[in-house]
């Protein structure tokens, strides 16, 4: 039996032939380790986190039934979650939610505000007129749990698309390219939504420092 | 200041503005040569990006720090259940 204290899972090759051996061990870890992105992505989709919790549930059924099947012509975790966005999508459909993948635009403009910036008339056009103010150090324990929920929130509030993108990448830790495999985006367009929803949440971070600073 | 015919100094330079729009580009490494050199350029005579730069760095790290979520019992228990019950190929 496998044993994951670490937290990392190894090699595709190994996770495949184990699941098939039927490791209940590998099984597991895969539950533990992947359950919370997939979770998080479903709610973007449908209207509850039941119908969010029932989507990862027929996720992990359909890869039990076909694992057999798995060509290893993507990695493990991005054949799953395209399971998952998959049932995901059509249970937003039934549930008259849906995500439209191709309307960029209305994910509002750029990642930091224009106004921060001198104009065309100043001596720097373009420059910071309000620089980025200095972060305490979170080496304070709670500071740092304070700004995890800070976080939570500011993802909470980001446009679905930008947060399905942010939490595969920065919460997950999947690589750009299962991004684009797993929603079938370019990687252009993985990276326009990335950037903003990266820059919405460090300028939330930032408020909440100032703030902190200023009651200091 | 002496540019030695160097890539950089044709480029057209990033305001602080520009800048910050392509730090995830940047971060990625997707940026071509003269476009990466620009931003290091700029990094480089720039405490105020420099900072940006690394709070935006910190934000993608505390982003992987979210909390556990783990499926409810009776879901995981289900699973498990059907994972034991299907019959392993090998």
């Amino acid at each position: 039996m496998a044993s994951f204290a670490g937290g990392a899972l190894p090699p595709d090759h190994v996770i495949v032939t184990a699941l098939r051996a039927g490791d209940e061990a590998m099984f597991a870890a895969l539950l533990d380790t992947w359950s919370r992105g997939m979770l998080r992505v479903a709610r973007s989709y449908v209207s509850t986190d039941d119908s969010a919790e029932e989507v990862v549930q027929d996720t992990w059924l359909a890869v039990i039934g076909a694992i057999d099947d798995f060509e290893g012509r993507s990695s493990v975790r991005t054949w799953v979650y395209r399971i998952l966005v998959n049932a995901a999508k059509k249970r937003g459909l039934r549930e008259s939610r849906t995500l439209p993948w191709s309307a960029l635009e209305s994910d509002g403009g750029r990642g930091v505000d224009p106004s921060r910036f001198h104009g065309v008339d100043a001596g720097l056009p373009g420059s910071w007129k309000v620089p980025p103010a200095a972060w305490p150090t979170p080496e304070n324990q709670a500071l740092a749990a304070e700004a995890r929920g800070i976080i939570a929130e500011a993802l909470a509030e980001l446009p679905p698309r930008q947060r399905i993108v942010i939490t595969l990448r920065d919460v997950e830790g999947c690589t750009s390219e299962e991004v684009c495999d797993i929603l079938d985006i370019s990687p252009a367009n993985q990276r326009v939504l990335l950037h903003r929803a990266r820059s919405v949440v460090r300028d939330r971070l930032e408020g909440y420092f100032r703030s902190v600073m200023a009651a200091e | 200041m002496g540019t030695e015919g160097k890539a950089g100094s044709v480029v057209k330079r990033f305001t602080c503005g520009e800048l910050v729009e392509v730090v995830t580009a940047y971060l990625d490494d997707a940026l071509d040569e003269p476009g990466r050199a620009a931003v290091e350029d700029h990094l480089a005579g720039c405490a105020d990006c420099g900072r940006y730069l690394d709070q935006y760095r910190a934000t993608v790290r505390a982003l992987a720090d979210q909390p556990r979520e783990q499926l409810s019992r009776p879901v995981r228990d289900r699973l498990t259940a059907a994972f034991k019950a299907r019959r392993p190929s090998a």
